[in-house]
């Protein structure tokens, strides 16, 4: 967290009052045995080093690889990602949409915060708060212009707005001179802006970006 | 409910305040809550949903509010609809002499496991669809005070159905513990023209998933 963000509700280094009502709840919750602190200390865990967008883009990159694999997931995104070892609860029912030249894919929950979790992980702030929410349905090509993504005129532009019982993530493009790569370092240049659709991937990762 | 929650569409939210990188939890608090919720979530006694209690939040509030911040009022409030706590308890921190609940709390083990399970709301019972792909549909003007996934901006607008995604327990009901309901989910596509009027893209497109009491036929 930087200083510059003080200000925006939807960060989260604003007062301590939520901390200590959080622990003082805990507290409550462990005496009365409704919860396990271990328990609690492992889900953490879990959700900050074991899934996240890692996950997705081992998918993506076997989907590039084997056309096969490809077809399956595009058919029966669940399942598919399963055979990778990825499974959770929020994201049991996952559709997985692809982009193309003619078609791209946008990822969005306006009601709340719907995220395929299993490949992506928890979703960032920017994805869950109101400026994107609002604006992804009613005008998905601006948004998509301020993360840098120009799209021509003549591609559709299909926006998932995941209210109900579905998580989404979109299968990006495998970009053109990539073809030398291996499925490890196709793995590599895929970032989970590609996988909400906000990015596009580009033949080389640059540094810092995600 | 035509809550703040109910958002897509509105303008005047501000920028999109964009990180290329951030930590999962901002704060252990955050992580805290989210893990609380989960685990008492996984005990199944629960009687209300996560987001009805995040929807009931007042319009200022809930803007002002950080997102883990509605998490931590909506666990409390889910906790006492369900009986698992009492507000005096959450005031003086401390059990009621009279609390007599059996240890609920899930081993690290189990906890982790119910996080990688498939949930409850897809049902296994067969029930007819009244759609059929490729169908015209009307999203119903519907305006209830409770919890809905129909989002205002479809109310009374015309789709297609693209898919059937099956059987689940219907989330207007059971996310009071009033019934499941179940019924079929459809993918309905919407013309972005349709939802906005004529300033929209021509062949852009919004696609909802929208629980068969939600759908007429067009």
């Amino acid at each position: 967290m930087t200083a510059s963000h003080n200000h925006d509700p939807d960060h989260q280094d604003v007062p301590s009052d939520p901390a200590l009502r959080v622990k003082a709840l805990e507290s409550l919750l462990v005496a009365k045995g409704l919860v396990d602190p271990a328990a609690l200390d492992a889900l953490v865990d879990t959700y900050e080093n074991k899934v996240g967008p890692r996950n997705g883009a081992r998918v993506v990159a076997r989907a590039w690889v084997d056309p096969d694999y490809k077809k399956r997931l595009l058919a029966s995104g669940t399942a598919a990602i399963a055979e990778l070892g990825y499974s959770s609860n929020q994201g049991a029912d996952i559709g997985v949409v692809e982009n193309t030249h003619q078609v791209h894919n946008l990822i969005v929950c306006t009601l709340c915060s719907c995220y395929p979790w299993p490949v992506l992980g928890l979703p960032p702030v920017w994805y869950k708060s109101a400026p994107y929410r609002s604006r992804a349905v009613i005008d998905p090509r601006s948004v998509l212009r301020e993360m840098g993504t120009e799209l021509p005129a003549d591609v559709e532009l299909r926006v998932w707005d995941s209210t109900a019982e579905q998580r989404y993530f979109v299968l990006p493009e495998r970009p053109a001179g990539t073809e030398q790569l291996g499925e490890e370092q196709l793995a590599a240049l895929v970032t989970r802006d590609a996988m909400i659709g906000v990015k596009k991937v580009m033949p080389q990762l640059e540094v810092g970006r995600r | 409910m035509n809550g703040i929650h109910d958002m897509g569409g509105m303008h005047g939210m501000g920028p999109i305040e964009y990180l290329e990188t951030e930590p999962v939890f901002h704060e252990a608090w955050e992580g805290r809550t989210y893990a609380i919720s989960c685990a008492v979530q996984s005990t199944g006694k629960l009687r209300l949903g996560l987001r009805p209690p995040i929807e009931n939040i007042p319009a200022g509030e809930y803007l002002r509010m950080s997102y883990y911040e509605r998490w931590l009022i909506s666990i409390i409030e889910r906790m006492v609809a369900s009986d698992l706590l009492t507000r005096d308890e959450i005031e003086t921190g401390r059990p009621a002499t009279t609390s007599a609940n059996a240890p609920l709390a899930l081993s690290p083990a189990d906890a982790l496991a119910a996080q990688f399970k498939i949930p409850a709301t897809r049902l296994s019972v067969q029930i007819g669809a009244r759609f059929r792909l490729g169908q015209a549909v009307r999203a119903r003007n519907i305006n209830p005070v409770t919890h809905t996934r129909l989002p205002r901006y479809a109310r009374g607008k015309s789709g297609t159905i693209e898919r059937d995604h099956g059987v689940f327990a219907f989330m207007d009901t059971s996310a009071y513990s009033a019934g499941e309901n179940p019924q079929h989910v459809y993918s309905v596509r919407f013309a972005a023209r349709e939802l906005w009027g004529h300033e929209a893209a021509p062949h852009d497109a919004v696609y909802l998933d929208l629980f068969e009491d939600y759908l007429e036929p067009a």
